[in-house]
Parts: structure tokens; C-alpha cells; sequence
């Protein structure tokens, strides 16, 4: 038996069957992570010691017969800008290279209540701006399935990482697609959860109005596992929604006889390299095949959706950086003679180049000047937007698209950038209008796996969790490896 | 008049919550710097504010005292820029959705009563301090980070320093009757920014405005607006003009310095504080709220003018403080005159406390112990004088007024006889003064009595002693 193979809710099984101790299981991982990271460099943290120390914890209160949490013995990565009490937090940033935070977020909080056992922290574009995990101050990412190809991004470390072996399951955070369109570039299950799910405190915010921290896993109920352990509300994020308890687990497998599921046309006018529309074909003929009716759609609104993100995240981002001053905590330039030269020097040293990028074009759309032009226009843009998808979700259950209208991009080399914004086209939309989403595997073009994103509406995460994990079982080519 | 000022104010209030405005730390002036802080009021990477309900019901509270309209939709906004003392690189504050927006205050004028219209009131964060030291390194305490202010525009409808002056007072007075701010200047918690430039009349030539900072009192606040009056008005005749600018007032030159000079607007870059949801008030809160608003000062005065037959004046000061006016309420219950406690209180223990810099609630007596020091007074057991020196003692040490009368022997000598002696012994030292005053010389009784009261140290009746002096020399 090969413990990385197993699936997170196997090792929780068999931890429970005294089959495997914690202890065995973390070790494995810890080898697996010290065979792949010189390839992959999925960390920016291991925290070796402090897994061992938990796992034996729990070994403990195996032995003392005590309840176990639900994540229990279960190996998770989380990406470097989720809070980590007393553990580097770094937003892979040389602006917080040495950042040790001296609070807890929410979702780790959740994640040590329910006996996960964290091994580190999981390489990302800087401050999670980026789709390669390239711009990274601690180096990129390669894609486990192609080491010459970028697993994606930003949560890139997280969804290589969980692909690798090194973890079960991992905590992303997903603006535009970062958690989605990583998994479809790795061949992994990833969720956006609709926005308010999931406690965003102790999240470094980068677009706060788009961020949710979500999941990747290797299979559907891995995924969901995770999920449910960090589902709900949080009186420290106002954002934060009291949906009362999810039953992810319990109700998933209901099977979805008559579920009504849309096809956007506008999406189709969309450039998709052939071989994914082929698989998204397929994938339609399966769902049809499991009982449920799919029928075309309109989102008048599609072609506006990524300037729309563009301009609503740039504005966000130079607002949420601009804390990162030099003045109490992380990088400080050390030449300086004004207060003016202390900001200036150290933003300019500590930020990286797409970094600055965003900053500037934010600056610009918020300036007195252009404010009404850009950032004014976008926001009732992203209300019709919005409203596209309300719509839509009156009618239906889940609408289906590729996760990307491409393959995964080659790593270090140079891409266009303006190609690279266009692959984002299926994703963002769904931060835009806070709803939730799914990427799945659904076959490979050569060795690349494709992904098939399951849209769900506002909280109609049973929705698209019970399409993905029926679409898993009967189609042979989902949640491998 | 050839020249017209125009005066609009920014006043920041800090509201007396028990918590800060986003987050569960103590709101409270002072304190061990940086120990009143958290990763929320810190600003640090992932921690997401959520909004104090207490620091909504203030403002309404502040609205409605204002005649505000009180929105209810209304949102957070980011105010982006870079200060050491501001910890997240923007300020949480209001754009173009305010909490409160129109409202008034009315100012009695000489000739006629004046409106003075608000354009807004909002909600926002403050921000830390920054304190400098004279090596040129500066220190930061954060404890007032987060604590929740309210901001009033005024329209540009003040016309006069002294304006600015009555309606500052009264929306101190306010603030402290509806209780959601101490208005403490000198502890920060109001503070007071002028927009001010002055028409031409005949030409219409207006100067640019200035606006005026750091100013510590409203007295400052009035002489630097005095400044700049006559600042632009010496340059408009000139046919020169002001330049757009910030400044500040020094007490010691007695002048007001240039700041910073405003190369264009600032550009504050406003977006939406998505953190928090927007602001939703029902009118069923407002209401509620209103029901609740104690009454306010113009009220008050009206009623003491109208319950308690007090002149207009008597009114206003009784009314400054809710404070002042329920201790005057209270003496005045115990069946004491209205006017005559009016006086006691506007008199001796006003001007006592503005001496000493003290607030009525600083006062060691009760207003029982007012009136019994009144009643003693009226049941010619002392002397108004004596009384005066009671009260002294009353606001040093707290003692009942019985109590200090009977320690130090201040019963007022009422008996015939004993006076008989003092009066007589005091007459036949003092013929001359006898004879002055035969002569037609008044002023020469005056000096008589006070040469008995001088012997009884203050102790004699002094009615009587008037009246036994008269009738023995007039005999």
C-alpha cells in the first residue's frame, strides 16, 4: 500500500481502523515532499516538526479512545497567504518574506479544531496576482503532470501539491479562477465556494470583493471534505453568511435524475482549443446519460466580463496593498531620508513587477480622473453581470463550461500576456457574481488533463458537488492521477 | 458691508462607545500606548473589520439632533492615502453614500436667529498618532486607531468668527446633551477644521480658500478665523489674492503659518469598503432612536424660560451643559426660587468651575447641599458674604454647609444686645465719620457697618446693623 495514493477520506478510514497510525501517514508525506520539492516547489514552508507533533497528538487520542475530528490524520497544504498563527506567512512577496503573523485566520483555526494535520505552506503568484505560480519571490511552480508547463495559478503550490502526493488536500484562495483553472491545468478537483461561505479573516486579501478561500483535492469527496470542515459563519468576516450546517458529505450522493443544467451560447462563441470543446461535448453526453436535461443559455453579458474583472480587481488590489508601507511590519528599504523615499524605496524593492502592474492600473482607475470611466462603469457592469447569472440559476440547477479555453502554459517562458487574460474567460465571471464553481477533471489532450467547470448558483454547493461526484463515478477518466 | 467672509466647518467628533468602530478593543482616551490594539485596528494582512452598531446609533443619534435626513442605504468607503499613523494605507470612512446628509443647527444672533445648514454627516475610523520627537524620529501609538468618529460639513454659510463660535458651542452642547462624545478638545475628541476666504461685494472678486488646522480651542479657532479674515481682506483691496493653502494657527506669534500648500485637489482615490455589507437603517430604528433623544438644549431653554420665569440670558447659560442644567433643575426641586438659585448657580459655582477648569460633574457638593447653603441664607443664619465663603469651602472639601457653618463659628450675630456693643464701641472710635455723615456724606453709613462687620468678622447681620447705626446717629 502506497499511503500518497490513498484519498484523503481512505486515510481517515484507515486511520480509524488502526490500520495506519498519523504518524505513518504524515512521514510518508514528509519522504514524498522531500523526493518531489527540487522539481516542483510547491512549499515556501514545510513544517516538519510541528506535523509530527500533531500527528502524534492524535496517535494519542486514538489510543485514549477521544473523538476525532473529521479531518483527522489528514495531510493539508495551505497556500502562503492564508494566516498562519506563528508560522510565516509570506504571500510568497519579499515584502513579507519574514512575516510571522501573530494571529490566527479562520479557516486554520477550523482546520487544527477538526485534527487536520497542516505540513506547510504552498508556493503562489505574489499576492495571489498571477495564472502560473511564476512570479513568486521564492521561484516558480512546475506542473507535477509536465514539469515543463506551469501547474496554473495562483494557488499553483496547493493544487501541484495535492497532485504530487505531498498533501491530500489543500486550501487555496480563488479571485478570478486561481483555485479552478490550477486544477484543471493539474488534473485535480478545485471549488470556488460562493462568496460568504467561507470565512475570508485571516485571509491576506488581494480583490476582497472577488477572494474565497476554497479547495482542491483528488477526488470529489476529498474536496467536500475539506469544505465542510471550514463551511460557515464567522462573526470576525461580515461578508461571512449564517447558512446554518452544510451536509456536504451526507447528501452528495443523491445522483442528479432530472437536474436542469444550462449551456451558455456566448461561451461557445469563445476561442477553445478544439480538444476541450470535445471534451465538454462529452461531458454533456454523460450527464445527459446520468438523467439530466441540459439545455442552452444566455449570458448576454459575457464579453464584458473580463475588463470588468480587470478594472474591479486592479482598483482592489492597490487599496489592499497599500498597508504593505515598510512602516510596522515586513520589508523596510534601508536608504531613505524622507518619509516620501521610505514608502517609495521599499514598495518599489518589495513588490515585484505584475505586483506594481496592478497597483499602478488600480491607481489609475480610481484617480479623480478616470474613477467614472473605469472603476464606476465596472461595478454596474459586474451588477449586470451579476444579474445574467440570477437569471439563469432560475431556471437551472448548474451551468457547464471548460475550465479554460486552453492547455496548460509553458513555465518561464514568455506567454501573452493578453492570451493569458483570455484564458481567465470562464472563471471570473463567477467571482464577479460571488457564486460558486467547481473544476473537474474530464480527460486528457496527450498527457494534459482537462477540466469541465460545474457552475453552482449563491450557496448551491450540494448542487454542484453532487453533479461533480456523479459525473466522477461514471466517467472513467475522472479523479485519476 | 464691502467685504463678505464665508466660513464652512469640518468638525471631527469622536463617539463614546464602549468598543472601537470595526473591531472588540476598548475605546478610551489614554492608556499605555499601543496596548488598546489588534490585528483588526492594526490593519494587519487578512484581518476584515466589522462594523460596531453602537457607532451607527451614535450617528443617527447625532443626525436627528441635527435634523438630519438619516439614509437608509447608505455604505463604507475607502480613502486611500499614505500616513505612518493610518495603518492600512486607507481610512475606512464614507464617500458618497453618507449616513446622514442636510440638517441644520440654528444660531441665535443679535438681530435675528440664523441657520446654519449641514451638508453631511459620516461615519469613519480614526486614525493613530504620531508623536515627534526633537531628534526628528517620530513615534506612533496606535491605541487610537479604530476609534469611531463622525465628521459634520457645514455649508459655507458662516459669515463671522463669532458665528463660527456660537455655532461650535452649541454643537458641543448638543453632542454632550444627546451623550455620544465628551467634546473634549483638549483630549482630541472634537476636533475643528475652517474652510474660510472672503468676498468683494462690489467687484465679486472672492480669495482662495484657506483652510485652517490644528486648532486647539474654539477661542483659537475664533482668532484664527479673525486672522485670515483680515489677511484676505488686506490682500483683496490690494487687488492680490491668497494662495491655496493649509495653515495652521500659532498661539504664541498669534498667527496662523502655512502648513502645506495645495498643489490641486487631493486625490483620495475612493472604492467601495466591500468588507462590510452597507449600512442598512430601518425607520422603525430611526424612530425608535428619536424616542430616545433626551431633550435638546434649544428645548430646554425654552421650557426654563417658560417653567421657571428665568430672563433669556439666565436660560442660555443654565442650558450649556446638560449637566449644569440638571443640577440647576435639581437645587431648584428642593422649593428653592428659581432666580435666586439661578443666580447662586451661574454665579459663584460657574465661575468657579470655568477658574478651575472643572465640569459639574467634578463638583464634591450636591445640589441639596446648595440649597441648604441657600436656606441658611434665607433664615438669616448667614450672611449672603458668609455664604459666598461658605460655597468656597463647600468646593474645596465637600463639607455640608451646616457642617462648615457650625465648625468655623460663621452663625450670623442676630441678637440686639450683642450687637448694641459692637455698634456702639465702633461709633465712638469713629466720630469723625459720625460727623461727615450729618454733614450729608452717605458713603461715611458704609464705612460704619463695614467697620462692624469688620469687628464681628463678617458674622453680623448686616441689615440689622444698618439700621441700629442709622438710628443712633441720626437721632
Amino acid at each position: 500500500m502506497d499511503i500518497i495514493e490513498l484519498s484523503a477520506m481512505e486515510m481517515k478510514t484507515k486511520l480509524k481502523n488502526r490500520e495506519l497510525s498519523a504518524r505513518d501517514i504524515v512521514e510518508a508525506h514528509l519522504e514524498r515532499i522531500e523526493e518531489r520539492e527540487g522539481e516542483l516547489n510547491a512549499f515556501i514552508t514545510v513544517t516538519e516538526e510541528k506535523a509530527l507533533e500533531i500527528a502524534d497528538k492524535i496517535d494519542r487520542k486514538m489510543k485514549d479512545k477521544e473523538e476525532l475530528g473529521i479531518l483527522a490524520g489528514i495531510p493539508i497544504g495551505i497556500k502562503d497567504n492564508i494566516i498562519t498563527y506563528g508560522i510565516k506567512t509570506t504571500c510568497a512577496s519579499r515584502m513579507l518574506k519574514d512575516f510571522i503573523p501573530p494571529y490566527e485566520s479562520t479557516v486554520v483555526e477550523r482546520v487544527i479544531e477538526e485534527d487536520g494535520i497542516i505540513l506547510g505552506k504552498t508556493n503562489l503568484d505574489e499576492f495571489a496576482i498571477g495564472s502560473l505560480t511564476d512570479t513568486s519571490y521564492f521561484g516558480a511552480t512546475r506542473n507535477p503532470v509536465d514539469l515543463d508547463r506551469s501547474p496554473g495559478g495562483s494557488s499553483g503550490g496547493s493544487t501541484a501539491a495535492v497532485k504530487a502526493g505531498e498533501v491530500a488536500i489543500s486550501l487555496g484562495s480563488d479571485t478570478g479562477g486561481s483555485i479552478r483553472q490550477p486544477a484543471s491545468y493539474c488534473g485535480v478537483v478545485g471549488i470556488k465556494p460562493t462568496y460568504g461561505l467561507i470565512s475570508r479573516y485571516g485571509l491576506v486579501a488581494v480583490a476582497n470583493s472577488l477572494d474565497q478561500i476554497g479547495v482542491s483535492g483528488r477526488n470529489v469527496l476529498d474536496a467536500a471534505l475539506m469544505l465542510e470542515a471550514i463551511a460557515g459563519y464567522d462573526k470576525k468576516d461580515s461578508t461571512s453568511v449564517d447558512m446554518g450546517p452544510v451536509n456536504y458529505l451526507e447528501n452528495l450522493k443523491e445522483g442528479i435524475e432530472g437536474m436542469k443544467i444550462g449551456l451558455p451560447k456566448e461561451y461557445m462563441n469563445i476561442d477553445i482549443e478544439p480538444g476541450i470543446k470535445d471534451k465538454l461535448m462529452k461531458a454533456i453526453k454523460i450527464f445527459e446519460s446520468l438523467g439530466a436535461k441540459v439545455e442552452e443559455i444566455s449570458l448576454p453579458n459575457t464579453e464584458w466580463a473580463l475588463s470588468t474583472y480587470y478594472v474591479i480587481a486592479a482598483s482592489e488590489i492597490t487599496s489592499n496593498l497599500s498597508r504593505f508601507d515598510g512602516i510596522r511590519y515586513g520589508y523596510r528599504a534601508k536608504e531613505y531620508e524622507t518619509l516620501d523615499e521610505l514608502y517609495i524605496n521599499t514598495r518599489t524593492k518589495a513588490f515585484g513587477r505584475e505586483v506594481k502592474r496592478r497597483i499602478l492600473a488600480g491607481t489609475y482607475f480610481l484617480s479623480n480622473k478616470h474613477v467614472e470611466e473605469y472603476y464606476k462603469k465596472a461595478l454596474r457592469m459586474r451588477t449586470l453581470i451579476k444579474e445574467d447569472f440570477d437569471k439563469a440559476f432560475e431556471k437551472y440547477d448548474i451551468i457547464l463550461s471548460p475550465t479554460t479555453p486552453n492547455l496548460p502554459f509553458k513555465q518561464n517562458v514568455d506567454n501573452d500576456p493578453f492570451i493569458m487574460a483570455k484564458s481567465d474567460i470562464f472563471t471570473v465571471p463567477v467571482n464577479l457574481a460571488g457564486i460558486c464553481a467547481m473544476s473537474i477533471p474530464c480527460g486528457h489532450i496527450g498527457k494534459l488533463p482537462v477540466g469541465l467547470q460545474i457552475i453552482g448558483d449563491r450557496f448551491g454547493e450540494l448542487n454542484i458537488l453532487k453533479a461533480g461526484y456523479a459525473f466522477e463515478r461514471h466517467s472513467s477518466i475522472g479523479g485519476d492521477k | 458691508m464691502r467685504y463678505k467672509t464665508v466660513i464652512g466647518l469640518e468638525i471631527h467628533v469622536e463617539l463614546m462607545t464602549n468598543t472601537k468602530i470595526f473591531c472588540g478593543c476598548v475605546n478610551e482616551f489614554g492608556g499605555e500606548v499601543n496596548t488598546h490594539c489588534c490585528p483588526v485596528c492594526l490593519g494587519l494582512p487578512g484581518a476584515t473589520p466589522v462594523l460596531n452598531r453602537s457607532v451607527v446609533e451614535y450617528a443617527i443619534k447625532a443626525g436627528l439632533a441635527f435634523n438630519c435626513k438619516i439614509a437608509n442605504n447608505s455604505r463604507m468607503d475607502r480613502k486611500n492615502y499614505f500616513y505612518p499613523d493610518l495603518v492600512k494605507g486607507f481610512q475606512i470612512s464614507q464617500d458618497d453614500m453618507p449616513l446622514c446628509s442636510g440638517g441644520y443647527l440654528e444660531l441665535e444672533l443679535e438681530e435675528e436667529n440664523k441657520k446654519v445648514r449641514l451638508m453631511r454627516i459620516h461615519i469613519e475610523e480614526d486614525t493613530g498618532k504620531s508623536i515627534h520627537t526633537e531628534d526628528g524620529s517620530s513615534l506612533l501609538d496606535y491605541n487610537r486607531a479604530g476609534v469611531p468618529l463622525i465628521e459634520i460639513v457645514t455649508e459655507p454659510d458662516i459669515n463671522a468668527p463669532e458665528e463660527a463660535y456660537l455655532f461650535l458651542e452649541k454643537l458641543r452642547s448638543t453632542l454632550e446633551y444627546i451623550g455620544v462624545s465628551d467634546c473634549k478638545m483638549e483630549e482630541g475628541s472634537l476636533r475643528c477644521d475652517v474652510n474660510i476666504n472672503v468676498v468683494d461685494a462690489e467687484t465679486g472678486k472672492r480669495t482662495n480658500i484657506t483652510e485652517l488646522k490644528n486648532l486647539n480651542s474654539f477661542r483659537a479657532a475664533v482668532r484664527a478665523m479673525e486672522y485670515e479674515e483680515e489677511r484676505h481682506k488686506e490682500l483683496l483691496a490690494k487687488g492680490e489674492d491668497t494662495e491655496r493653502e493649509t495653515r495652521r494657527w500659532d498661539e504664541v506669534e498669534g498667527k496662523t503659518v502655512v502648513m502645506r500648500e495645495k498643489a490641486g485637489a487631493a486625490d483620495y482615490r475612493y472604492a467601495v469598503e466591500s468588507d462590510i455589507l452597507p449600512i442598512e437603517v430601518e425607520d422603525s430604528w430611526i424612530e425608535d432612536i428619536r424616542k430616545r433623544l433626551p431633550e435638546l438644549p434649544h428645548a430646554k431653554k425654552e421650557r426654563f424660560i417658560k417653567e421657571y420665569g428665568l430672563p433669556k440670558y439666565d436660560a442660555d447659560v443654565l442650558t450649556q451643559s446638560r449637566e449644569l442644567a440638571s443640577f440647576y433643575e435639581e437645587t431648584v426641586k428642593y422649593g428653592k426660587d428659581p432666580k435666586q438659585v439661578s443666580n447662586w448657580v451661574m454665579g459663584d459655582v460657574l465661575r468657579r468651575l470655568n477658574d478651575e477648569g472643572m465640569r459639574v460633574e467634578d463638583l464634591k457638593f450636591t445640589p441639596k447641599d446648595l440649597s441648604d447653603l441657600i436656606d441658611l441664607i434665607d433664615e438669616d443664619k448667614i450672611s449672603n458674604n458668609i455664604g459666598k465663603k461658605v460655597l468656597r469651602d463647600m468646593f474645596e472639601t465637600g463639607k455640608k454647609p451646616g457642617k462648615i457653618v457650625e465648625e468655623k463659628g460663621l452663625i450670623q450675630i442676630s441678637d440686639e444686645d450683642e450687637l448694641q456693643k459692637v455698634v456702639e464701641g465702633v461709633l465712638s472710635e469713629n466720630e469723625q465719620s459720625i460727623i461727615d455723615y450729618r454733614n450729608g456724606k452717605d458713603r461715611a453709613l458704609g464705612f460704619l457697618v463695614g467697620q462692624v462687620m469688620k469687628a464681628t468678622r463678617g458674622k453680623a447681620n448686616p441689615q440689622m446693623v444698618n439700621k441700629m447705626i442709622r438710628d443712633i446717629i441720626e437721632e
